[in-house]
């Protein structure tokens, strides 16, 4: 399809701006650009039919099945964005007076009230704009605390084999060296290599459970034990609290700061670029070091405040406040009970697809699962020729989203499934008849796989060639 | 079935070892190679750099995924392969000609395995 740019012609334009009737100002000419701006001229039909057509070939929740592994790609109930669309939470302007906006601060701390309760924190801040940014929060707070207690030699975070990548590089990021931990052959944390690993120069421990291969690891009281016997820390990266929350509080696992990503668990929607949001919580004795400001409730009134020895400021004013407005709508709506149901379905959901694919495809672990699980193809590349890039791509044929590829990293030939706790019996019937088919058409007709998708208007783009020489800009 | 030449030693995590005029030059093996799928960039140090046993020296990123190089040996960089920096596809094309680094002054070395031993790892991988 056409760019805009390539849409472009001269002098055509979207809007017709009504004449100026204020007196105007000039510009010294030494502040003005010698050539003119490289924008796209385009009149506002040909605009709106450009992002149709982009839009009818992208793939997303409202067009079908999506279960991207490690993704959580819930559907987001209408009612959220109901909430968030309210003029009076899109009409404010972050530097008015705290008395002309005590509703949206009574949704941040009524926010982090619910959220202290399903994590069993002490205290959240909203500042963190997604996922990573959080665990760069919660690693400063980790940082903060060993600094003030005098002990800059422990630089070391201990990151479990199986993490997201995200966890090594916001620890390089916040300036402490990574110690990776092998996993055992349930694709728990190695306690051996754990204990091995501790020291008088660890920081912390960052982990994901239930896991990326979607597996509650047993020993987690044990683990974090270790770690704070060693005198460090122990952060939870809440990417997949989805399986958990209702049932396990990681403050009652012995974590001592967490990151939610309400774009995920909270039926937010994402993908596509965001607004995500990464709330930081912590227990009591880091919430002097928390980034500020937060809010506080003095009797029926809502005051900002600043921690003692907070690190400052994240990210300028509160976050990404109308994510956290629909977290909050969506706490609300489902309630006590509907929470951990949610989490209940997404568990119930990965273990019925798993179980229905058992056989044909070959799991990584051979166990129940959380609300996730890892097949490998492996057997199939080395046999068939098939891989699990051919089963993703085939996939689009038939309108669903393609699970999650080539990670974990420590399974070959991984699909991660996720399918959520939003999705039907008869979606994830449907669906699992897909993926069988697929397995099928892999003896009878497997060339036919290595050049799937047949009907996407990409088909299998160059991404070697993308890395290699990427094309960053349109070539004026 | 990926190539193991019998000249060479190895190591557990999949790089080959190869001494040459007092120098020790190193890079990945086939299997890793065929593993990581297409390198698209690889990441090295500078001449003068010290590496050390089991320490990572390199990241190569592929379609796949980012993995870090250890090294097989402690000492000082003495040449890295710039040819990669342009053309990072000729680990995939010639995992044994497309060397990573040479490293001088070897004061220690990981206990390599001879091309049977390593042909022992890459199958219990592969299991």
């Amino acid at each position: 399809m056409k760019l805009l740019f390539e849409r472009s012609r001269k002098g055509r334009q979207c809007c017709i701006l009504p004449p100026c009737d204020v007196e105007t100002a000039a510009f010294d000419e030494s502040l003005l650009r010698k050539a003119p701006l490289h924008l796209p001229e385009i009149s506002e039909v040909d605009l709106g039919r450009h992002y149709t057509e982009l839009a009818k070939q992208t793939h997303g929740v409202n067009d079908g099945f999506y279960p991207l592994g490690s993704c959580t790609m819930k559907y987001n109930p209408r009612i959220d964005e109901e909430a968030a669309a309210l003029p009076g939470f899109t009409g404010i302007h972050p530097l008015q007076e705290p008395e002309s906006v005590q509703g949206a601060m009574e949704v941040l701390y009524e926010t982090e009230q619910l959220l202290k309760e399903i994590t069993g924190m002490d205290a959240m801040t909203f500042q963190p704009a997604a996922g990573a940014h959080g665990e760069y929060t919660g690693l400063l707070l980790i940082r903060s605390y060993h600094l003030h207690n005098g002990n800059k030699e422990r630089n070391k975070i201990i990151v479990p084999d199986s993490a997201h990548g995200t966890n090594p590089a916001s620890a390089s990021m916040a300036g402490f060296e990574v110690i990776s931990v092998k996993s055992d052959e349930n694709g728990g944390v190695d306690l051996d290599a754990l204990r091995a690993a501790v020291g008088p120069d660890t920081a912390g421990l960052m982990l994901t459970n239930p896991n990326t291969v979607g597996l509650f690891d047993p020993n987690i009281l044990k683990i974090t034990e270790i770690v704070h016997q060693a005198g460090g820390l122990c952060y939870y990266d809440g990417a997949n609290l989805n399986a958990v929350m209702g049932h396990v509080r990681p403050g009652d696992l012995g974590f001592d700061c967490v990151h939610l990503n309400l774009h995920k668990t909270f039926a937010a929607p994402h993908g596509g670029g965001g607004p995500g949001s990464g709330p930081v919580g912590c227990k009591e004795f880091l919430t002097q070091f928390m980034p500020a400001p937060l809010v506080k409730k003095e009797e029926d009134h809502f005051e900002f405040f600043v921690p003692e020895n907070s690190m400052g400021r994240v990210k300028s004013f509160y976050g990404n406040f109308l994510v956290v407005v629909k977290a909050l709508t969506y706490i609300r709506t489902l309630g006590k009970e509907g929470i951990p149901e949610a989490s209940a379905g997404a568990v119930l959901n990965a273990n019925y697809l798993m179980k229905k694919l058992s056989g044909v495809y070959d799991m990584a672990f051979d166990t129940l699962c959380m609300h996730e699980f890892v097949m490998t193809l492996q057997r199939q590349a080395h046999e068939k020729g098939v891989t699990a890039m051919d089963v993703a791509k085939r996939l689009l044929d038939f309108g669903i989203h393609p699970p999650t590829m080539y990670f974990p990293l420590i399974v070959h030939e991984a699909l991660m499934v996720e399918p959520t706790e939003t999705e039907s019996p008869e979606t994830l019937d449907e669906a699992a008849g897909i993926f069988l088919k697929i397995m099928e058409e892999a003896d009878t007709d497997p060339e036919s796989l290595h050049q799937a998708p047949h009907s996407c208007p990409i088909g299998r783009p160059d991404e070697v060639t993308a890395a290699r020489k990427p094309v960053l800009r349109y070539q004026f | 079935m990926s190539v193991i030449p019998a000249e060479l030693k190895y190591s557990k995590t999949h790089e080959w070892v190869k001494e040459e005029d007092g120098l020790f030059v190193i890079g990945l093996t086939d299997y890793a190679q065929s593993e990581l799928g297409d390198i698209v960039f690889i990441n090295l140090p500078e001449e003068g750099d010290e590496v050390s046993v089991g320490e990572a020296f390199s990241d190569v990123e592929s379609v796949k995924a980012v993995s870090d190089v250890y090294s097989p040996v402690s000492g000082v960089v003495a040449e890295i392969n710039e040819e990669l920096q342009d053309n990072p596809a000729l680990v995939n094309e010639d995992p044994y000609g497309a060397w990573l680094i040479k490293v001088r002054d070897v004061t220690e070395q990981e206990e390599l395995l001879d091309a049977a031993g390593y042909e022992k790892v890459v199958a219990e991988e592969e299991a």
